[in-house]
């Protein structure tokens, strides 16, 4: 087994049936494996085939990517898995609620870099704002990122839905 | 809940067995599968066969499928019921074993509820069946029974878990047979055949090529052992076969090896390390034969012909990977090597074979005979003599005496040994045999067993009598968990922690109160009419042979070595210098 090859991080959708337990099967195929899972993003896409798209962004070595890939496709109710990573372009954003609790000039500064994020306010009081905050996985990084020492008290993350680019379809 | 349809869930469910072929059904009643029970008793199509045990009911299922290459079934109840099954599940798994388990489920309004006998079954086997399916309505019945087999025995067989909730088979709906549904489950059966083209290529380029195959050439079927021989022959390579894989070759060919791995032949193992080519049929890399993975088949170009593409590259990166079922990847295989008239390089094979030949020359799997003691090894070598006129089929338990059977009886056909390789389920053997014997109610059927082993599922010698099961069950009782003592002794510095069972039952006398016939013999000269005896009676039979309670199992490649690096006997040096267990493998 290559033991020291590079860790890369990969984004894989997979188009499964919209049934009980699906989720389960693909979360304890990576808890069961030991393969990571740094964001799994899941909802119904297509109502009348009743098919689910995950969006799942995980790392690993060459090797333990394609078995995450063979092992994925190997599920019963799983149509198809797409490496959006080597399959091409694409495109993935995320969404944040991030919660500040400031006062006075941290409040303001928040304020100014929401701005700068294009960030929306969704939610205010006289000492908290919630800001909304949309794309790749660095930006929302790196808003959160400046946000810690403005107040910040509360991150809730989508993580990733990715497509690929151009006009074909998973 | 409809009441329209002309048949309740239950005899859906029955109807729709019989309409997969199904005709013997493994089970063992209980509470919420009680109306299945009931339609089961009205008709005469199924035949039930009842169990002591369900962990039992699976393993016997095994043993029908195996040995027949049909799909197992299984019913039980839910609950307790249900969960006692997921052992023989996990090994199903393990091994590749198509089965459908039926379990019954609390009424779907109570499902949460920890109602009686609930159990989130399809939960708890999630892990350990290739698919799962809870049936909540009974409209759906049907097409999932249908489908259900289909995933089981379609691609890389696995074992497929239903669980029926109590109202959804006594509610009323509509049946339907399986061509009215088209499964979305269609694995890739036909190899790329410019892969294939590629492999002949490599294979016919090699100058120390070996065959490595493995469970799942037996898996494809007879068809694929029968193609397997046939390129063997044609190409003159050597064969070398995995546990699990014993029989799809014929173990008296001369180009057969015997098997690979731990404690495989010196041959295969140092042939598997010296190859330039090596061709991989239906087998995975497992931990048990490759040996330490930085040093396995180092200078090798590593072509594998597997149906399920996880296998492909998962422990061994390989050169050439072609997916898809064995016999048609095969037959491909030999019409483009006839099609090329394909010419290897014969002085390189012939020196190649004198090489193997020499290797061969050790004999490796000798013992010191006795006239005093049993050994086990010749206990095994004269079952084999004497019982292979029968065609026998043979079903083991796990440990040194699994090991024994595998390296000194010989296998002419696949289909004919059943083991428990990838799980190693102590327990295994003797319901599996069961499960054997109703699909050839007139074949002699044999679990080699240890005496730890026998006893984790001695409670279906009571299914054996009830059902006429003539099945023989031969005890090697060397006192101790021999595959346990066996590494203590070499490992763990002769510590026999826990490994000293102090008391067993009297064997003979356990048969006869199960209604078996019971047999014993304590010296050498006692075992060929001890087997005859055994095989001459048309009842079940348990025989114990007390053996060598210190013989330890070789040829054995120690935990971390490598294949070159194997131990051959109790004198050999290396055994004082075992590697770590993590590069390696891992205990018994
Ligand atoms: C005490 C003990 C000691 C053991 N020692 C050894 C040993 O020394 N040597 C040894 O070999 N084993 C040994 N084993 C067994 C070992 O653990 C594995 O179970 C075994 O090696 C696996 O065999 P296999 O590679 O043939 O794979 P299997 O488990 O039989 O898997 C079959 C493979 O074939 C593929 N396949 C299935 N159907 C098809 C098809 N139709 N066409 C093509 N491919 C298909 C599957 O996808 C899979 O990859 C031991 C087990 C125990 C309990
Ligand atoms: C269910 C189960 N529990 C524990 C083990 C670990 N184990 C492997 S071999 C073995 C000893 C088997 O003893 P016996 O049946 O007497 O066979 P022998 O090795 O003596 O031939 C044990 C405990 C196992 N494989 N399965
Ligand atoms: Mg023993």
């Amino acid at each position: 087994m290559i033991k020291h090859e590079e860790i890369q991080r990969h984004t894989i959708a997979v188009l499964v049936d919209n049934e009980s337990g699906v989720l389960a099967r693909v979360i304890g195929l990576f808890s069961g494996r030991g393969y990571n899972i740094e964001s799994l993003t899941v909802a119904e896409v297509n109502a009348a085939d009743n098919l689910s798209r995950i969006t799942i962004v995980t790392s690993g070595t060459r090797q333990i990517i394609e078995q995450i890939k063979n092992q994925l496709r190997r599920l019963v109710p799983v149509h198809k898995v797409s490496d959006l990573t080597i399959e091409g372009p694409h495109v993935g954003r995320e969404l944040a609620l991030v919660k500040v609790s400031s006062t006075g000039e941290k409040r303001v500064e928040s304020l100014r870099i929401a701005d700068i994020f294009r960030a929306r306010a969704i939610d205010s009081t006289n000492e908290s704002f919630v800001f909304e905050v949309v794309g790749a996985t660095e930006k929302v990084d790196a808003f959160i990122k400046l946000m810690e020492p403005l107040g910040l008290v509360d991150v809730s993350r989508t993580g990733v839905a990715a497509i690929a680019r151009g006009a074909a379809a998973l | 809940m409809s009441q329209q349809g002309a048949m309740n869930g239950a005899e859906i469910l029955l109807k729709a067995l019989v309409d997969q072929g199904v005709e013997v059904i493994f089970g063992y009643p209980g509470g919420a599968i009680l109306p299945i029970y009931d339609e089961l008793f009205k008709q005469n199509r199924l035949k039930h066969i009842l169990v002591r045990h369900e962990q039992a009911a699976v393993h016997a299922a095994e043993g029908y499928a195996r040995s027949t290459g049909k799909v197992g079934c299984v019913l039980v109840t839910s609950g307790p019921g249900a969960t006692n099954t997921v052992t023989g599940l996990a090994d199903a798994l393990c091994d590749s074993v198509p089965l459908v388990c039926l379990t019954g489920q609390v009424p779907t309004h109570l499902i949460g509820n920890d109602a009686f006998q609930e159990a989130d079954i399809t939960g708890i086997t999630r892990p350990c069946t290739k698919h799962n399916y809870l049936v909540k309505d009974v409209a759906d019945l049907a097409r999932i029974v249908h489908e259900a087999f289909h995933v089981a025995r379609s691609g890389r067989p696995g074992p497929v878990l239903v669980d029926l909730p109590k109202d959804v088979v006594q509610a009323h709906g509509e049946y339907h047979g399986p061509t009215r549904f088209k499964s979305k489950y269609k694995p890739q059966v036909k190899g790329d055949l410019k892969a294939i083209e590629k492999a002949v290529e490599m294979i016919a380029a090699a100058k120390r090529p070996i065959v490595y195959v493995g469970g799942g050439v037996v898996n494809s079927g007879p068809a694929a052992c029968q193609l397997l021989t046939q390129f063997v022959r044609l190409a003159g390579f050597p064969c070398t076969q995995t546990l699990m894989g014993l029989g799809a070759f014929p173990s008296s060919d001369p180009l057969s090896l015997g098997m690979l791995g731990m404690h495989g032949t010196y041959e295969a193992n140092l042939a598997m390390h010296d190859c330039d080519v090596m061709i991989n049929v239906g087998a995975r890399f497992d931990d048990r034969v490759t040996g330490r993975l930085n040093a396995f088949s180092p200078n090798s170009k590593k072509i594998h012909i597997d149906i399920d593409p996880s296998s492909i590259n998962k422990n061994v990166v390989v050169d050439l990977a072609v997916v898809g079922d064995a016999a048609h990847i095969l037959e491909d295989m030999i019409k483009v090597w006839k099609a090329k008239q394909v010419r290897i390089d014969d002085k390189a094979l012939r020196a190649w074979w004198a090489q193997i030949e020499q290797w061969r020359g050790k004999d490796c799997l000798r013992y010191p005979a006795s006239n005093a003691i049993i050994k086990p090894q010749y206990a095994i070598q004269r079952l084999y003599e004497l019982t292979k006129h029968k065609n026998p089929f043979i079903t083991t338990e796990v440990g040194q005496h699994q090991m024994w059977a595998a390296q000194h009886f010989r296998f002419e056909k696949p289909n004919h040994w059943l083991t428990s390789g990838g799980l190693g389920t102590m327990g295994y053997g003797l319901p599996a045999a069961m499960g054997v014997q109703v699909a050839h109610p007139g074949a002699l059927v044999i679990d080699i067993a240890g005496e730890s082993s026998i006893q984790m599922n001695i409670q279906e010698l009571a299914t054996l009598a009830q059902h006429k099961l003539p099945v023989k069950v031969f005890i090697l009782n060397n006192q101790y968990m021999g595959m346990v003592r066996q590494w203590q002794e070499l490992i763990h510095g002769g510590r026999y922690s826990e490994s000293h069972m102090h008391t067993h039952p009297d064997f003979v006398k356990l048969a006869e109160a199960f209604g078996a016939v019971g047999l014993r013999a304590e010296k050498p000269s006692q075992v060929d009419d001890l087997i005859n005896e055994m095989i001459s009676v048309d009842r079940p039979v348990v025989a114990e042979l007390r053996t060598d309670a210190s013989e330890n199992c070789f040829p054995m490649i120690m935990p971390g070595m490598a294949h070159n690096e194997m131990v051959l006997g109790p004198e050999d040096r290396s055994v004082e210098h075992p590697g770590s267990e993590e590069d390696g493998m891992v205990l018994v």
